[in-house]
């Protein structure tokens, strides 16, 4: 706390440090608040923390040296960044990329979402001290990542989507295990609703918390259920279709007041329509190949070119602008994060009037993860 | 598009009480270790690696992205370059490695894994950089699950047989197939001698040349030590000139060797242990066969001239490599043979379909315009007198290869014809009137060259008949001399193989031979490895046929040495001249290589042998 009256600073005010050691903050990330009373006049989000130089390590590793890396860009969900990496180099050396591992992909993705979501679950719920539904959303987590580690060899970091298709086909009985799996947790839905979701003291809690208008959310850059929270269903799987999302039917969930219970809402829908979604893809995923070799690694050559991709990952869209220069290593990548408009704009937006006890409460209804942001 | 629960809910205070039944059931925490989880088939967690199957070729500490891989010499270990194992192993440094894998899938061999073991902890930084084996090179860390106890996990504490994520050649970021070389198919080459390879296009040996991984076991075991992934690179990259500069750094008649080289690269590739090889020589044809003229291409420049002369005895393949080698020295050299033209066993031997006679004097011709003096039809000891050439010159090469064909002695051989005269006059002479049963003894790659240039006369002296050739050979298939290439495509054009039988006489009647009595092989080696045949008598059998051609071997022919120089020379066990280290005979002043010097007896080494005693004349000439 720092309670210095500087000049302009009314004695009333103060400066609170909020992170990164703090018991409410998901991560490696600080925001400063200016505070009067209980009201926040003033907040400014500190990124910094967890620079790692992900943008300019790839620039010295060759491409496919640089695919056990971009998942680290992001803890959370570090399929859609080896997505968005595979795509883009893709693009550039217009490999193709057999049907089976669009599917593949498609269902590996919506899993990551499920366990992304249930990650951010557990943060909120955590945060507002709901500790049962969190325990529960990181046990389901932990069942998913159990699919993930029999089909990929890795828990968390999958390293599993690479230019060219997928690294290896489902294991066998795969199909069953991955229906079972989203059964045994799709049956405590029920629970969840009742100890959470339509608990009154989460209605209480956050209805009303952290609005953000369309008009606002459009011009800040919101995407994902920030801006789907609002009303407005954009989606990239839906806009600009990319792996098997356009091989099936399903729904943008969306919601209208652009608070923090729409956004958990929209979080809770999503879960649900990507387990459908996942049910739907297994059902009509063709057979055959599922990688189509890349070059030699020590003699492959993107070519010259750049390309911008972008998915939809938990948090919204998730772009990659990669540069080549014909080199065999990219001459720039740049990632767009949605965290960051979250973290850096939104944030600071949805924090002025309101009151420390909810500082928490909008930062992780955002779902601000702060690697991302860093890189 | 549905609408998701528009209305709010604003929930009952109650229901969160609902979830109370969850304190009745069974908690879903492990109690670890007592509880164990057992990871999956596919983890990515230490490294194993067989010692046995492991190549030493690095690849895995090249794709690293945190340089976690270290390669290191492992004195136990035997080196042996000519089946392109090093005696490197990877040392994995588990405080960078970050379990990706990418070094399983570009290991070649397959011997590198993961296992699903991923506990290590240690009071000892030093421990967590490792050496990693498997259970077949590591009985002692490697235990059974009576012995093992995850409470002493470590990297010396490992479960047997646990393998996790392992390679998989579907997957494998190298491309174990090769690009096929277009071939003209048997049916159309065996009726005349067309060119059996037809060459990569430009698009075919960029794809082929990708291929390669850059480890350099290949380098290893080439005997003339040629740098095969530089010059595949420059092919990769479209830079013919610059892969020929480095083709000729070691190798002065690549296009001799884009043919026929023995090609110990090709077995030593790494790609060759659970695929193809990469298709080293016939990356080096299509160089060869892409540029018109080596001397722009090379821009090659002779050191100042010495004023030595180097007298050189054959023009063959190391007779060849030490003119060129010695002409950039600075050093005059005059090459003698008897043939009229350069290549020596190359010009007579290899057959038109293998080996075309421009292919070859597209070599000689460069060497030649560089300044080397050739006499051809020359031959040393009854032109020109060998004493004179040891007076006149001031070092001498001897690359006289092997002439003479070495013939059976069983009874009635003198009916029958000798390799070497047959395929010299099918190549270079006036050709041969062949019978319509032809039988071949041996089963070397000269065997395979008579056979098959015996059945391509055969369909264009007998057009539309039925014609038979046969190869008959001590060796059974298991240890034919002959390369499988070779086998291949003889069997491909319908030559018959009778392995495992040794000829016993030639039936003869009225002067006409009518075929070839043989027995029954017992071994052809005795325990000591050497060549000693021994036969069941009482098996035998009766190949019909009415010419015979004997392919079982050649020997040099010393008879051009004068006598007291010829008991100068010595010779190892082996019956091979023996030089020293410099490439020197126990003559002074002549040097010797090439088939009279070294067990391969193949173009390659011959110019390894030269390119060595090249060095070693520099050194006597210039260092005295």
């Amino acid at each position: 706390m720092n309670l210095n009256s500087k000049e302009g600073i009314s004695p009333r005010e103060l400066e609170l440090y909020f992170g990164p050691q703090h018991l409410g903050m998901v991560g490696n990330f600080s925001i400063t608040l200016k505070v009067e009373g209980d009201r926040i006049l003033e907040a400014r989000a500190n990124p910094g923390y967890l620079h790692r130089g992900f943008e300019k390590l790839m620039e010295y590793r060759t491409w496919i040296q640089n695919f056990p890396m971009v998942c680290r860009i992001n803890v959370v969900e570090p399929d859609s960044m080896e997505m968005v990496y595979a795509m883009a180099v893709e693009k550039i050396a217009q490999i193709e990329v057999p049907e089976r591992a669009h599917f593949i992909r498609s269902i590996h993705l919506e899993l990551a979402r499920v366990a992304s979501h249930l990650f951010g679950l557990w943060a909120y719920a955590n945060m507002l001290g709901f500790d049962t539904v969190a325990q529960w959303a990181m046990y389901h987590r932990d069942l998913i990542l159990d699919l993930f580690e029999e089909l990929t060899g890795g828990r968390v970091y999958h390293i599993y989507i690479w230019p060219g298709g997928v690294r290896r086909d489902f294991p066998p009985g795969f199909k069953d295990k991955i229906v079972n799996t989203l059964h045994s947790i799709g049956g405590c839905v029920p629970d969840y609703d009742s100890t959470f979701f339509n608990n009154r003291l989460f209605y209480e809690r956050a209805k009303g918390i952290g609005k953000l208008a369309q008009q606002q959310a459009k011009q800040w850059g919101a995407t994902g259920q920030t801006l789907r929270a609002t009303g407005m269903p954009y989606d990239i799987r839906k806009v600009e279709p990319y792996a098997a999302y356009d091989k099936v039917d399903w729904d943008v969930p969306t919601r209208y007041d652009g608070d923090a219970y729409s956004r958990v809402w929209v979080i809770r829908d999503e879960m649900i329509e990507s387990v459908h979604m996942i049910f739907k893809l297994l059902d009509v995923m063709p057979e055959g190949p599922v990688y189509n070799r890349v070059p030699n690694p020590f003699k492959w050559k993107v070519p010259k070119g750049d390309a911008y991709v972008r998915v939809e990952s938990s948090r919204g869209e998730l772009g990659l602008y990669m540069v080549s220069n014909g080199d065999n290593k990219p001459y720039r990548v740049h990632f767009r994060t949605p965290s960051y408009p979250n973290g850096l704009i939104i944030l600071e937006k949805l924090l002025k009037d309101a009151s420390i006890a909810d500082v928490g409460n909008i930062m992780i209804s955002l779902y601000i993860v702060a690697p991302e942001i860093d890189r | 598009m549905r609408e998701k629960t528009a209305t709010d809910k604003k929930g009952s205070f109650l229901s969160p009480f609902k979830s109370i039944n969850y304190l009745f059931k069974k908690p879903r925490t492990l109690r670890y270790p007592f509880e164990p989880k057992e990871p999956a088939m596919r983890y990515r967690g230490f490294h194993l690696n067989d010692w046995e199957k492991c190549t030493g070729c690095g690849n895995c500490a090249d794709i690293c992205p945190n340089d976690a891989i270290e390669m290191v010499e492992i004195p136990e270990l035997e080196c042996k370059p000519e089946q392109g194992i090093k005696n490197e192993r990877p040392k994995l440094d588990y405080g960078r490695c970050c379990f990706c894998g990418l070094c399983v899938d570009i290991c070649p061999a397959g011997s590198l894994r993961l296992s699903r073991d991923y506990f290590h902890i240690h009071f000892d930084i030093k421990t967590f950089v490792f050496l990693p084996k498997d259970e077949q090179t590591d009985k002692e860390h490697f235990l059974n699950s009576e012995q093992y106890s995850i409470l002493k996990a470590s990297l010396t504490h490992r479960k047997e047989n646990y393998e996790g994520f392992t390679s998989d050649l579907e997957y494998s970021l190298f491309e174990p197939q090769r690009v096929p070389m277009p071939e003209v198919q048997p049916e159309e080459r065996k009726l005349s001698f067309i060119e059996q390879v037809i060459g990569y296009s430009k698009e075919e040996a960029k794809a082929e040349a990708s291929r390669c991984l850059e480890c350099k076991l290949c380098e290893q075991a080439c005997p003339a030590h040629l740098k095969i992934s530089d010059y595949i690179k420059a092919i990769y990259e479209n830079k013919p000139c610059e892969s020929l500069k480095k083709i000729f750094e070691d190798n002065p008649i690549p296009s001799i060797c884009g043919r026929i080289c023995m090609k110990h690269c090709e077995t030593a590739c790494s790609l060759s242990i659970r695929g193809e090889a990469l298709a080293v020589r016939w990356l080096k044809r299509f160089v060869v066969d892409s540029i018109k003229d080596y001397k722009t291409a090379l821009e090659l420049r002779a050191d100042e001239p010495t004023g030595y002369k180097v007298a050189v005895i054959g023009a063959g393949p190391s007779g060849l490599s030490i003119a060129y080698f010695l002409t950039l020295k600075g050093y005059k050299v005059v090459v003698f043979d008897s043939l009229p033209g350069g290549g020596g066993m190359m010009r007579i031997g290899p057959p038109l379909h293998r080996l075309p006679i421009e292919a070859i004097d597209k070599d000689v011709k460069h060497i030649a315009s560089l300044g080397v003096e050739f006499r051809f039809n020359t031959m040393v000891g009854k032109d020109i007198l060998f004493e004179d050439i040891l007076k006149e010159y001031d070092a001498v090469y001897l690359g006289i290869g092997t002439t003479v064909s070495r013939s059976t002695k069983v009874k009635n051989i003198d009916k029958a014809h000798l390799a070497l005269p047959f395929l010299q006059q099918n190549k270079i002479g006036s050709g041969t009137k062949v019978c319509k049963k032809i039988i071949v003894i041996g089963g070397g790659n000269v065997a395979m060259d008579v056979a098959r240039e015996a059945l391509r006369l055969q369909h264009m002296q007998y057009p539309g008949e039925k014609v038979v050739t046969k190869t008959v050979s001590l060796e059974d298939w298991d240890i034919m001399p002959a390369t499988e290439e070779e086998i291949k495509d003889a069997k491909a054009e319908g030559i018959e193989f009778n392995p495992g039988w040794g000829p016993k006489e030639l039936e003869v009647e009225d002067d006409k031979i009518k075929g070839l009595v043989c027995v029954k092989v017992k071994s052809v080696f005795d325990k000591q490895g050497r060549f000693s045949p021994t036969f069941y008598e009482e098996k035998q059998r009766f190949l019909d046929g009415d010419m015979i051609i004997e392919a079982i071997g050649q020997s040099p022919d010393f008879s051009f040495l004068p006598k007291e120089l010829f008991e100068k020379l010595e010779f190892t066990p082996q019956r091979k001249v023996k030089v020293d280290e410099n490439g020197m005979t126990s003559i002074p002043k002549v040097f010797a290589g090439g088939d009279i010097v070294n067990l391969n007896l193949d173009a390659v080494t011959a110019i390894a042998d030269a390119k060595l005693a090249a060095e070693g004349i520099h050194k006597m000439i210039i260092g005295r």
